[in-house]
């Protein structure tokens, strides 16, 4: 009974139950389109049609599709604005290559390695995403929003005097705010500012299509759960979720953690992925491009996400023929397709130019604003 | 001493991210829209003065007009092409786009004027700053004057928006935009007005603080923006003396947990205090409590 | 679903669009027939005056070396962009693979540069970088060498010259916290044996304030000041330091090179800085004139170290590639097999940043560093 209130609450709810297709159907297309992508490009690799630029991306891209499905949990079902995502993947990564180092003494089977690397990821990174959520998810808005940025900085100044090494009898040693006496550079796992160091370089591109599935697989039931309901029931209105009895923080709280475990499973591929990695790397920047890809991919839109994940992870580097206009290149293009994809004339325009292709589909569909043909011409060309 | 001391350099930072968190608010306050392209428009107003007074042998006061001029232009242009398109789509299309223009014109000014840092030539240049207490206590002019323009901008901004009609138009379309829009105020041109002033006080801005902290680099304004988009935060976002408060007192935090606690955990317990002060008081210091219909 | 195929089919088309774009970019400097050079290093971002040097300093000597022996080896150069990110870094190293990269002269950045040291190592591509200085850098990797002082070297250096001509003074630290400056600081700490009075850090590239950091260093009696930082925050720090009217002597390290270069830099707030740097831009001897003057009609501005270092790793390589007696068209592997033969062999170079420099087969250089001190604008050697 609650989960048909909570449906008839969400409007998405709501379509989902009138339309149950919707669920198999974002499913069918998520996982086709990520296991299609491996293959594809597996083949490339293989029969040498891929270069080795994008050879070298295919763990970098896996982990940004990643994120940009786990930070989609937050942003588009939760509905809440994160720009700390970074901070999640940065506690992951750390602990991963840590708890990699440690074990990777012992076993000598790396895909096992990583896989405990992930999975110490992801709960190093759930337990920060849960100490975190619990005060400030009672927050709204943009107030919520600079919260979690200055969470991704505290967590990045954090691991900035954060030390991990072996001492000479191959003991783990721990400093903090200090580095840590007489100890070799080699035997170093974590140096504050330096960062991760000294890292056996394990990621493979399998790796990065199971944890892309994997994420996947999670965000999906969540989302078609009676609990992904409920959520999504607090985003579309928060009174009328608290009207039923529904605890907005509870639903918040696990959607926070949920996509917080996800971001540190990603975050711990990614430090395996390199053989250093500085706590810089995970500032204000990535976690504002993570965010980059769910805003362009759709919020809400699992699929979306990782098309636009992938394209935009390979963007800056299709376009080093650019030379010194590359990153210029970058932003026009990132603004052009911002409002491509969201000015309502234009959209209308793109979407009746779709209606006239697939006619039988949308035949519902004729209530599109006035046109500004000209300007939509100038912009969409 | 050494309290006093590390106040007035308290005092001298936070009053430069007091007046760009004033530009920031202003924006916030009527298009909801996270500017983080506000900071770069900061750098281009600095980099326009430094051409003007070095290369083109200005007069600094002269300079500060000219880039207060172009940064207005700059902010109605960057208003009209690439966030009108995506008004009423919601905060986050409008949030990215920001981001984009902000690339831009980080990328722009380096393409312009190289990543070799310019040292930017003061607006009190040769001012002695003043020694008190035997010289262990220093005010610089520069500071000293900043902190000036912030109550001088902070009095008139309150004044316009609060007694002229283009004030009012621009507080009605902040608080009902559908509904001013009904009353026949012009929202295009209440925007595009809001987007100028911040603009033109991003320059100022810009100009001071190169004068206080004369290293000028393409990436000068990001981190500047970012502790000024808190400080707004921190004084309750939408307030002009809200922005100011904040602004100083962000500014006053950042220094004394330098000073008293570690240089090497200082921006952990900047924005831990940012987080406190939300979490006792949820919309900031000055800001106004959002009461929900249902 | 209409509205996820419309969003779909628009970031669809301005994703072919920009690869249409991309694909009629210009053309490649490398080809079949000559050596290729290349680097990855911060030309966009916050770090890129390091890499455009180094960029820069990499094309003047290769196209000094092409045009003085137009019937020799023929050199081409290309500087590919990595934001001083390793992720970045080894995607620019990447492209420079696809294009047909012979000889890597490194990374411009130290985390960069383990980053991609371990795949030049997969590879079997011979690496010689100007100015990534981490011992991470090379270490374990028997083909890639370091042109300039790695961090504890110059860390120990600089404490080793403290402590040998001014070992009364009180010695205060202020570090960035990035892998650069902790390095030096790190190795300088645990070295320099005289008293340390402060230790104080910043976090970021474009800090603006150090009166904290400067009131501590003044409070704890520091005369002498280590800054093992990057120039862009040390003019900060100078202007400031003079404001207070505390002035201690700055001791810098080879990042404290360009600070007379930053434009409109007034030179007295430098007066009395010193530092240990490879390369002098003033200094009297030809090659560096030469080099300068060549630059300097070039770029329009002075040299900073991170040039002299790309323009010296430039003809390091080109003189050892001659003794090993290849041709250009050579397999990269082999080269490296032949270059690593030669550098650990006896090979020596002499360059603007040091002369009669040799290396050690853990690929690092000895060179002994230079101690100036800024003098009426002008560098003193001491």
């Amino acid at each position: 009974m609650a989960d048909r209130i909570l449906k008839s609450i969400s409007t998405r709810g709501l379509k989902n139950a009138v339309r149950g297709s919707e669920y198999k159907k974002e499913a069918l297309i998520s996982y086709g389109l990520l296991i299609a992508g491996y293959i594809v490009l597996q083949l490339g690799a293989v029969s040498g049609l891929i270069g080795r630029n994008l050879q070298g991306q295919f763990v970098p891209i896996c982990v940004y599709i990643s994120l940009a499905i786990s930070l989609n949990l937050v942003v588009g079902i939760s509905g809440e604005l994160s720009l700390g995502h970074a901070g999640f993947m940065a506690v992951g990564c750390f602990s991963g290559v840590l708890v990699a180092r440690v074990v990777g003494l012992h076993l000598g089977f790396e895909p096992a390695v990583v896989l405990i690397a992930m999975f110490f990821g992801a709960v190093m990174a759930a337990l920060a995403g849960f100490v975190i959520g619990i005060p400030i998810l009672g927050l709204r808005g943009d107030y919520l929003a600079i919260v979690t940025l200055a969470f991704g900085e505290i967590i990045v100044n954090l691991m900035n005097v954060i030390y991990f090494g072996f001492d000479g009898n191959g003991h783990l040693k721990f400093a903090f705010n200090h580095p840590i006496e007489g100890i070799e550079d080699n035997d170093r796992i974590i140096a504050g500012a330096i960062g991760a160091t000294g890292t056996k370089t394990m990621a493979t591109f399998t790796m990065g299509l199971l944890l892309c599935l994997f994420t996947v697989f999670v965000v999906l039931n969540l989302k078609n759960s009676k609990q992904g309901r409920a959520i999504m029931s607090i985003r579309d209105n928060r009174i009328a979720g608290e009207s039923i009895g529904l605890s907005v923080r509870k639903y918040k709280l696990m959607a926070f953690v949920t996509s917080a475990a996800l971001a540190g499973m990603a975050g711990a591929l990614y430090g395996l992925n390199f053989s250093t990695v500085a706590p810089l790397k995970f500032n204000f920047n990535t976690s504002v491009l993570i965010l980059v890809f769910v805003v362009l991919g759709g919020v809400g839109n699992i699929w979306g996400g990782i098309i636009a994940a992938a394209i935009l992870t390979v963007l800056p580097e299709a376009f080093r023929q650019f030379a010194d206009y590359r990153m210029l290149t970058y932003a026009v293009v990132l603004i052009l397709v911002m409002i491509a994809t969201y000015n309502p004339t234009i959209k209308s325009r793109v979407s009746a130019i779709w209606a006239k292709l697939k006619p039988v589909k949308n035949k519902d569909k004729d209530k599109d604003k006035p046109k500004k043909a000209k300007k939509a011409g100038k912009e969409g060309a | 001493m050494k309290l006093l001391t590390n106040l007035i350099s308290g005092l001298s930072l936070g009053s430069v991210y007091a007046i760009i968190a004033l530009g920031y608010t202003m924006v916030y306050g009527i298009s909801k829209m996270l500017n983080f392209a506000h900071g770069d428009v900061i750098m281009i107003g600095g980099y326009m003065s430094f051409v003007m007074s070095v290369y083109l042998g200005m007069n600094a006061w002269l300079a500060l007009l000219i880039a207060m001029f172009v940064c207005t232009c700059l902010g109605i242009l960057i208003e009209r092409l690439a966030y009108r398109p995506l008004r009423g789509t919601g905060s986050l299309a409008v949030l990215i786009t920001a981001i984009g223009v902000s690339y831009f014109l980080q990328n722009v000014a380096l393409l312009i004027w190289g990543a070799n840092p310019k040292m930017f030539t003061s607006l009190f240049e040769g001012v002695q700053p003043i020694r008190l207490a035997g010289g262990s206590l220093t005010v610089t002019a520069e500071s000293l004057f900043t902190i000036a323009a912030n109550i001088i901008v902070m009095i008139v901004l309150t004044l316009f928006v609060n007694k002229t009609k283009a004030g009012k138009a621009m507080r009605a379309v902040s608080e009902d935009n559908g509904a001013a829009q009904l009353m026949g105020i012009n929202v295009n041109q209440s925007i595009s007005l809001t987007f100028a002033i911040g603009s033109g006080l991003a320059a100022v801005a810009g100009v001071l603080m190169c004068s206080a902290y004369p290293v000028l680099t393409p990436t000068t304004g990001a981190m500047p923006g970012i502790k000024a988009f808190t400080a707004a935060v921190f004084g309750g976002i939408g307030s002009i003396p809200g922005a100011m408060i904040g602004g100083l007192i962000l500014g006053i935090i950042e220094i004394f947990a330098r000073a008293y606690v570690s240089t090497e955990l200082a921006d952990a317990i900047v924005f831990a205090c940012l987080i406190i002060v939300l979490l006792v008081k949820p919309t900031g210091l000055l800001g106004k409590k959002i009461s929900e219909k249902v | 679903m209409k509205k996820k195929f419309t969003r779909f089919a628009a970031v669809a088309m301005a994703g072919v669009m920009a690869f249409a774009l991309a694909s009629c970019g210009g053309g490649h400097p490398f080809k079949k027939d000559t050596l290729n050079l290349g680097n990855a290093g911060p030309l966009t971002g916050g770090a890129a005056i390091y890499g455009n040097a180094v960029d820069r300093g990499g094309q003047l000597a290769v196209n000094e070396i092409n045009a003085a022996n137009p019937d020799g080896v023929q050199l081409a150069w290309k500087a590919e962009d990595d934001e001083a990110d390793p992720e970045k870094s080894v995607n620019a190293y990447n492209t420079l693979m696809d294009k047909g990269l012979n000889i890597f002269i490194g990374t411009t950045t130290s985390g960069a540069g383990v980053a991609v040291a371990e795949k030049a190592d997969e590879d079997r591509v011979f690496t010689l970088t100007p100015s990534a200085s981490q011992v991470a850098v090379t270490e374990g990797h028997d083909n890639v060498f370091q042109l300039c002082f790695n961090d504890p070297n110059q860390g120990v250096a600089a404490a080793q010259y403290i402590m040998a001509n001014m070992k009364d003074k009180k010695v205060g630290i202020i570090s960035q916290q990035n892998d650069y400056s902790q390095g030096i600081k790190e190795k300088f700490v645990s070295e320099f044996k005289g008293e340390i009075v402060a230790q104080e850090v910043f976090a970021k590239d474009d800090e603006k304030d150090f009166t904290a950091q400067l009131n501590a260093m003044k409070d704890a009696g520091a005369d002498l000041v280590f800054v093992p930082i990057y120039y862009t925050p040390a003019a900060n720090i100078l202007t400031q330091a003079n404001k207070m009217g505390y002035a201690p002597t700055f001791f810098g390290v080879d990042g404290m090179d360009g600070i007379l270069t930053a434009e409109n830099f007034d030179a007295s707030l430098a007066e009395g800085v010193m530092l240990l740097t490879p390369f002098v831009a003033s200094a009297n001897e030809e090659a560096t004139q030469k080099f300068v003057k060549a630059y300097v009609d070039a770029y329009g501005e002075e040299p900073n170290q991170f040039a002299a270092d790309a323009y010296d790793c430039v003809y390091a390589v080109y003189n050892a590639f001659n003794q090993t007696g290849l041709e250009a068209t050579a397999d990269t592997a082999e080269i490296c097999e032949a270059m690593i033969k030669v550098f650990t062999g006896g090979f020596t170079a002499s360059g603007v940043t040091g002369a009669e420099m040799k290396w050690n087969a853990t690929g690092q250089v000895d060179k002994t560093p230079k101690a100036c001190v800024i003098e009426n604008g002008v560098y003193v050697q001491k």
